[in-house]
C-alpha cells in the first residue's frame, strides 16, 4: 500500500511515487504525520511515528474497506496516542512486529500482501491488545459520520421530514 | 394538576416502572380514581428529545447499569455486560419498541396442552382462557392505535418491505402484510401519522408510534391521581408482620434512601429488574426473596428465539428508510411439529443503521468476509426472526453478590442457554429467511445471531398452582396478596409474538381487577 512507512527507508515503489508526486502518503517528521495529498494530518504526542503507522495499517487490515481513505482509520485510532496508553500500544505493536519477524519479514509494515498480514493478526486475535484495537474500531471507525456516505447510509432524517416524500418506497428493480 | 403524595400515605398504589406495563397500569388506575405513585429509575424524554443517531440514542435511553451474564447464549460472550437492550426512562422500553402489535394465537395460551411434554422444558398453560383476553386486546389495540385493527388502515410498504413481500409471495407464503403496528398510518388520538423516518428504535420523534411516555403517563398525571417520581431507584419492597407488602424503599435523585408507604405494590421493572427487586427484598419471613415460596422467582426467563437474516442484492434497497418493522410474514407462526419443533415464529422486517450493523452483524468478526458485507450495506434487506422459546428452570435471573450497583445492591445475572427446540426453530427460520431473499435474487445472505434481548419474559410467571409460578391469573403474587407483577415477567410462556400488546392488555385487565378489589374492600 502506498501509505506504508518502512523503518528501512522508502521502498522502491515509494521512491518512484515520490519521484512522481513528490512524496509518500505519510510524511514522517518529528512527531508529525500527514497524507501527502493533505487529506489529513495528525500530530503525535506519545507514540512513535512508526508505531502509529503500524497501528493504522493494523486497523485497516482488521476492517479493510478499499473505499475508505486512511484519514478515517487514523482518526479511529488516534485516541491511543496518549501518555496513558503509549506503553500498552508500543508493546502491542512490538509484539506484532516480532510476530512478523518470526515469519521472515523485517516488520509488520514490510509485509506486502494483506493476507500475509492477516495471518499474523489471526495468530494474536485472542490477545487483549488485538481485542482492544478491534473493539475500539467498531465505534471508532463506523460511528464516524463522515464515513457513512461511503456506505450509502444517510444518517439523521427527522430534520428533513423523514423519507415519506424522499424515497422510502422508491425501489425500482423488483 | 400533577399529584404530590406524602411518603407516609399508606393509601397509595406504588408502581415500580413506567413502561408498557407500569405506565399503562398507572394511567388506568388513575383514571379510575386510584391514587398512584410510580417510581422510575430513568429521566423524562419526549419526542423532541429523541435522537436520530444510534449510539447517541443508546447513550441517552439504554439501561447500561451493571448486569452479568452466563450460559451458552452468544450474547454472554459478545456482550457480557449487556444481556438486554432495554430503556431506562419514563415510558421505559415503550420508547424503544418497534410497534409490532400481534395478539397471541389461541394455542399459545395453552402451550403445555398443545405441545405436550417437551424434555428439559418447564412448559405450563397460562391460567387465562384466550376468550377472556378478547375485550382487553380490543381495548389495547384502540389505546395503541394498532393498524389493521378497528378501522385503522395499514402502513404503506417501504423498500425493505417490498423486497421481503416479493420474496415471501414467491416462496408461497400467504399471510404477508405491513403488519399490525402501533404506529399511526393516519393521525390518531392526537398523535401524528408516520413520516417514514426510520429510527423507530431510537424513540419516535413524531410521536407516531405509541409510547406510554407521551400518552398514558401525562394522561394519568392530568387526573391528579398519579405522581411519577423519576430518577429514583427502587431497592426493595418491605412487608409487615402479616406478610403483606407495606412500602417500597428507593434511592432518590440524590442517592438518599426513602420509603414510600403503600396499600398495594405493583412491580413492572422488566423481566430482569423485577425478579431482582423481589430477590433483593428477602427478609427473615421471606429468606429466599419476596413471593418466592415456590422458588420460581427469576426462573423460566425467556427472551424469544430470535435471529436476523440480511440479504445482499446487486442493486440498492436502502432498508433504513421508513418504518423499521412494518412488515410481517405469519405463515410460520403456526404450531406444526412436522417442522421439527413445537411452537412457531414470525418474520418481521428489520433494519439497523450502519453503526449498529457494524456492532451486531457478526460480533467479534473481522476481515474481508465481514467488511465486504458492510460494503454492500446500501444493497441490503433485513428481517428479524421472533419465535416462541421454551421456558427452562435453569434459564434464570439470580443475584450476583460479587457485583454491586452504584447503591451497593447485588446486580442481576442473566443465565440463558438455548433449548434444542429453540435451536431447531432458529435453523429452520434461517433457512426459510434466506430462501425469501434468494427468491428475489439475493447474491448473499447473512444469518445473524441474536442481539441483546429486547423481549425479556417469564421470570415471575403466572400459574394456576402456586407451586409452579409466582403470580396468579391477575398477576397477583400467590404468596403476598397485595403484591402484583405488571410487566412481561408474568408471562407463563413466550408465544411467538412481540409481547408489548399483550403486556398492555394484561395491564388494562389488571387495573380492572385491582380497582375492583379496592372497591370491594378486599385490599
Amino acid at each position: 500500500m502506498a501509505t506504508k512507512v518502512s523503518p528501512k527507508g522508502l521502498t522502491r515503489r515509494q521512491l518512484l511515487s515520490r519521484a512522481t508526486v513528490a512524496g509518500a502518503s505519510f510524511v514522517v517528521g518529528t512527531g508529525f504525520m500527514a497524507a501527502r495529498n493533505a487529506a489529513w494530518a495528525t500530530e503525535l504526542t506519545a507514540l512513535k511515528p512508526t508505531t502509529f503507522a503500524t497501528l493504522v495499517q493494523m486497523a485497516r487490515d482488521i476492517y479493510p474497506h478499499d473505499k475508505i481513505d486512511d484519514q478515517y482509520y487514523v482518526k479511529a485510532v488516534k485516541g491511543y496516542d496518549t501518555a496513558d496508553m503509549a506503553e500498552e500500544i508500543e508493546a502491542g505493536i512490538a509484539a506484532l512486529d516480532a510476530a512478523a519477524r518470526g515469519k521472515g519479514n523485517a516488520s509488520y509494515l514490510d509485509i506486502g500482501w494483506e493476507k500475509d498480514r492477516v495471518t499474523i493478526l489471526r495468530g494474536m486475535e485472542e490477545s487483549p491488545f488485538f481485542q482492544k484495537v478491534r473493539g475500539g474500531l467498531v465505534t471508532g471507525l463506523y460511528n464516524q459520520k463522515a464515513v457513512w456516505p461511503v456506505f450509502g447510509y444517510e444518517g439523521e432524517s427527522y430534520s428533513k421530514g423523514g423519507y415519506i416524500d424522499r424515497g422510502f418506497d422508491d425501489i425500482d428493480w423488483l | 394538576m400533577v399529584a404530590k403524595f406524602d411518603l407516609n400515605d399508606d393509601s397509595i398504589v406504588v408502581i415500580i416502572g413506567t413502561g408498557a406495563g407500569g405506565g399503562v397500569l398507572a394511567n388506568e388506575l388513575a383514571q379510575k380514581g386510584v391514587k398512584v405513585v410510580a417510581l422510575e429509575a430513568g429521566g423524562r424524554y419526549l419526542p423532541e428529545d429523541y435522537i436520530n443517531d444510534e449510539w447517541d440514542s443508546f447513550g441517552q435511553l439504554a439501561w447500561t447499569e451493571p448486569r452479568t451474564t452466563s450460559g451458552d447464549w452468544r450474547v454472554a460472550k459478545d456482550f457480557s455486560g449487556l444481556p438486554a437492550w432495554i430503556v431506562k426512562a419514563v415510558g421505559g422500553t415503550s420508547i424503544h419498541w418497534a410497534g409490532a402489535s400481534l395478539r397471541f394465537h389461541e394455542h399459545e395460551w395453552k402451550a403445555k396442552t398443545h405441545y405436550g411434554a417437551v424434555d428439559g422444558a418447564n412448559l405450563l398453560d397460562w391460567p387465562i382462557d384466550p376468550a377472556e383476553m378478547e375485550p382487553f386486546y380490543e381495548k389495547a389495540e384502540a389505546k395503541l392505535g394498532v393498524t389493521r385493527t378497528g378501522d385503522r388502515p395499514g402502513l404503506p410498504g417501504s423498500n425493505n418491505y417490498k423486497v421481503f413481500e416479493k420474496g415471501a409471495l414467491a416462496l408461497g407464503y400467504k399471510d404477508v402484510s405491513t403488519g399490525r403496528m402501533a404506529i399511526n398510518s393516519v393521525e390518531y388520538d392526537g398523535r401524528n401519522a408516520c413520516q417514514q423516518t426510520g429510527f423507530c428504535f431510537q424513540g419516535c420523534k413524531w410521536g407516531a408510534k405509541w409510547s406510554s411516555a407521551y400518552t398514558d403517563i401525562p394522561r394519568g398525571e392530568a387526573t391528579g391521581n398519579l405522581e411519577v417520581r423519576d430518577h429514583v431507584h427502587a431497592a426493595r419492597i418491605l412487608h409487615d408482620d402479616k406478610g403483606r407488602a407495606s412500602g417500597v424503599e428507593y434511592f432518590d435523585k440524590d442517592g438518599n434512601l426513602q420509603m414510600q408507604k403503600a396499600k398495594i405494590v405493583c412491580v413492572a421493572g422488566n423481566s430482569i429488574e423485577s425478579p431482582r427487586i423481589l430477590l433483593n427484598s428477602h427478609s427473615a419471613m421471606f429468606p429466599d426473596g419476596l413471593a418466592n415460596s415456590s422458588g420460581q422467582v427469576g426462573r423460566n426467563y425467556m427472551r424469544h428465539m430470535t435471529g436476523s437474516v440480511y440479504g445482499v442484492f446487486d442493486k440498492p434497497v436502502r432498508m433504513w428508510r421508513g418504518t423499521t418493522m412494518a412488515g410481517i410474514i405469519r405463515d410460520e407462526s403456526r404450531h406444526d411439529p412436522s417442522r421439527g419443533f413445537v411452537g412457531g415464529y414470525e418474520f418481521e422486517t428489520l433494519s439497523l443503521g450502519l453503526p449498529f450493523m457494524a456492532a451486531f452483524l457478526d460480533p467479534g468478526s473481522w476481515g474481508r468476509e465481514f467488511t465486504s458485507a458492510l460494503d454492500s450495506y446500501e444493497n441490503m434487506a433485513g428481517m428479524w426472526i421472533v419465535g416462541e422459546d421454551m421456558p427452562q428452570e435453569t434459564n434464570r435471573v439470580t443475584l450476583n453478590h460479587a457485583v454491586t450497583d452504584a447503591y451497593g445492591l447485588p446486580v442481576a445475572n442473566v443465565n440463558y442457554t438455548d433449548h434444542p427446540n429453540d435451536v431447531a426453530m432458529r435453523n429452520h427460520a434461517y433457512a426459510q429467511g434466506a430462501a425469501v431473499y434468494d427468491a428475489v435474487g439475493a447474491t448473499r445472505t447473512l444469518p445473524t445471531p441474536p442481539y441483546p434481548s429486547t423481549h425479556n419474559l417469564g421470570s415471575n410467571r403466572m400459574s394456576e398452582n402456586p407451586r409452579d409460578g409466582v403470580v396468579n391469573k391477575h398477576g397477583r403474587a400467590h404468596d403476598v396478596p397485595n403484591l402484583f407483577i405488571s410487566d412481561g415477567s408474568q408471562f407463563t410462556t413466550s408465544a411467538a409474538e412481540n409481547p408489548t400488546l399483550t403486556i398492555v392488555a394484561l395491564a388494562i385487565r389488571q387495573a380492572d381487577h385491582i380497582a375492583g378489589e379496592i372497591s370491594k374492600g378486599n385490599m
